[in-house]
């Protein structure tokens, strides 16, 4: 592997770290508001927030420049992924910094000074210079993974834009208008890094079980276009409540959630066409994949209830939100992300670390499980005082719900325990392959 | 917008259900408590809430914001808006 892929996995998975540190000073403050001065909320969430995005965007990215080399035909120049890296770091360092001086002005998720947003943009354009540039050389029909690494990239510029587009007045003229803007593209740039990763469990799956016919054929291609669908159409469950467009919510109800449906019947094919020789030889690869296949099958359980909008009335702006949003992230992105990082570094080539990142494993999927129930709990106690008993004084609905969101910060601490255990070793994998290959983009 | 933005508001609060979750859904502050009800709770903060040095100017720029949020619509989806089928009767604004 390269330096310059080197230092793209290596800057991701340090903002896993950061995220996880942050996030756990954040639930502190959050469940003990007296420790404000030393913790300050209104900065930690907008930076854990951040280094999480980050992880993932930065993460995806990783996978599908590394996995690029090996898929298009063309000699790897560094040049242009150098520079996109190059960018993109100062741009995350300034990002935090301006956290740290308290200097706000985005929206939410992005809430550093706007005007980071630029060299952010002509980061992603580099980017997709050095992907299309590879891209142009691809075979007639390439597989599905292709398409999905293509079509994640496009709409994350696409989304990027939109998510700017407030900083035009038109789109401030009503409320409603720049409230429909923002939850666009919030929610369609979440299928866009999903296709990326997708794409790399594709991938993956096509190459530990040697079957490409995974990746092609109508039936995945099917799933393709309802992920797509997905993007394109089904953020409207953001703005079930608020009076827009009749079609929005609709469309968002109809179409809910079928692409995790295809998902699952995808992997469940690729289980069962594994042989034992090459299961074990992929072992850490291969349980993260399991890993985020369980969270899969969790989180479209509740994603199928919270898409019904009269079930939604209830866990709107609740605590159930944010276990959604957790399963997704930490469930199915990261635990994708991380198989990604352990095929990219070949951590089963040395076995300690591949027995303490599989430590890590159990301790943060069963961590995630603990969270994850603690904060759908705090959001049926929420839910139901708000909506059917109408409370509407904010210190009355939530005292309830405090029990809940302690036992979410202390799961929280295994959640940081088994992922920071992960991404500490796979840091440490990476630096000792950098010492034993250190100019080689192969094994 | 640009100040309900800059002192990061939405860490903390929702508009709409959207935001965070220490504090209040503020969507219908302005009806439901009233403009000195704000400008109590920005100047002076709570146990919660930290204090917010804003000018004059700067506070009536932020209750003018949330009086425009609050003219928009309704957080709450009443009772009376849910269809048979799962989905809400709201009318577009």
């Amino acid at each position: 592997m390269s330096p310059t892929h080197r230092w793209h996995i290596a800057l991701a998975l340090i903002l896993l770290l950061l995220a996880l540190v942050l996030g756990v000073l954040a639930a502190f403050a959050y469940i003990s508001p007296s420790l404000g001065d030393a913790l300050p909320f209104t900065q930690l969430r907008p930076a854990h927030v951040s280094a999480a995005l980050f992880w993932i965007i930065t993460g995806a990215t990783a996978g599908v420049l590394r996995y690029k080399d090996d898929v298009f035909p063309l000699s790897d120049r560094p040049f242009l992924h150098r520079a996109f890296l190059f960018l993109w770091t100062g741009t995350l360092i300034a990002v935090f910094i301006a956290y740290g001086l308290k200097c706000f002005g985005g929206r939410e998720y992005w809430e550093f000074p706007p005007l980071l947003a630029v060299p952010m943009l002509i980061a992603w354009l580099l980017l997709m210079a050095d992907y299309f540039r590879a891209w142009l050389r691809r075979a007639a029909a390439p597989p599905l993974y292709v398409w999905m690494w293509t079509t994640g990239i496009v709409f994350f510029l696409i989304t990027f834009i939109e998510q700017n587009l407030w900083q035009i007045p038109w789109f401030r003229d009503t409320y409603m208008r720049e409230l429909t803007v923002q939850w666009k593209s919030n929610g369609a740039m979440v299928g866009a890094w999903n296709q990326m990763i997708y794409g790399s469990a594709l991938y993956l799956m096509v190459r530990i079980g040697g079957d490409e016919g995974i990746a092609r054929g109508p039936r995945a291609f099917l799933f393709w276009f309802l992920g797509l669908s997905n993007l394109m159409f089904n953020w409207g469950h953001h703005l079930y409540n608020a009076p827009t467009a009749g079609w929005i919510r609709h469309v968002a109800y109809g179409i809910s959630m079928a692409e995790w449906i295809l998902l699952i019947n995808i992997i469940r094919g690729f289980k069962g066409k594994l042989d034992e020789h090459r299961r074990h030889k992929h072992l850490t690869t291969y349980r993260f994949l399991i890993g985020g296949e369980f969270w899969v099958f969790l989180n479209l359980f509740l994603a199928l209830l919270m898409s019904i909008p009269a079930i939604n009335r209830y866990t709107h702006g609740t605590h159930i939100t944010v276990a959604h949003a957790m399963g997704a992230t930490i469930g199915i992105n990261t635990m994708i992300l991380l198989g990604s990082v352990a095929w990219m570094v070949r951590v089963d080539e040395d076995g300690s670390p591949a027995r303490w990142i599989e430590r890590g494993r159990i301790t943060a999927m069963g961590s995630l499980l603990v969270f994850w129930l603690a904060l759908i709990t705090a959001g049926l106690i929420k839910g139901y005082r708000a909506t059917a008993l109408g409370i509407t004084d904010h210190q009355q609905l939530m005292q309830p719900v405090q029990p809940s969101l302690v036992a979410f910060t202390i799961a929280g601490i295994g959640v940081f325990a088994g992922l920071g255990v992960i991404a500490t070793c796979l840091l440490m994998v990476l630096r000792s392959e950098d010492a034993a290959h250190p100019n080689t983009n192969e094994p | 917008m640009r100040l309900w933005q800059v002192s990061n508001c939405a860490a903390c609060h929702q508009l709409y259900g959207l935001g965070g979750y220490m504090g209040p859904d503020l969507t219908n502050v302005h009806s439901a408590k009233g403009e000195a009800h704000i400008r109590t709770f920005v100047r002076y903060g709570t146990g919660r809430m930290p204090a917010h040095e804003l000018s004059e100017e700067e506070l009536d720029a932020l209750v003018a914001f949330l009086a425009w949020v609050d003219a928009s619509g309704r957080s709450r989806v009443p009772d009376s808006a849910v269809h048979w089928t799962g989905t809400f009767d709201i009318p577009a604004r």
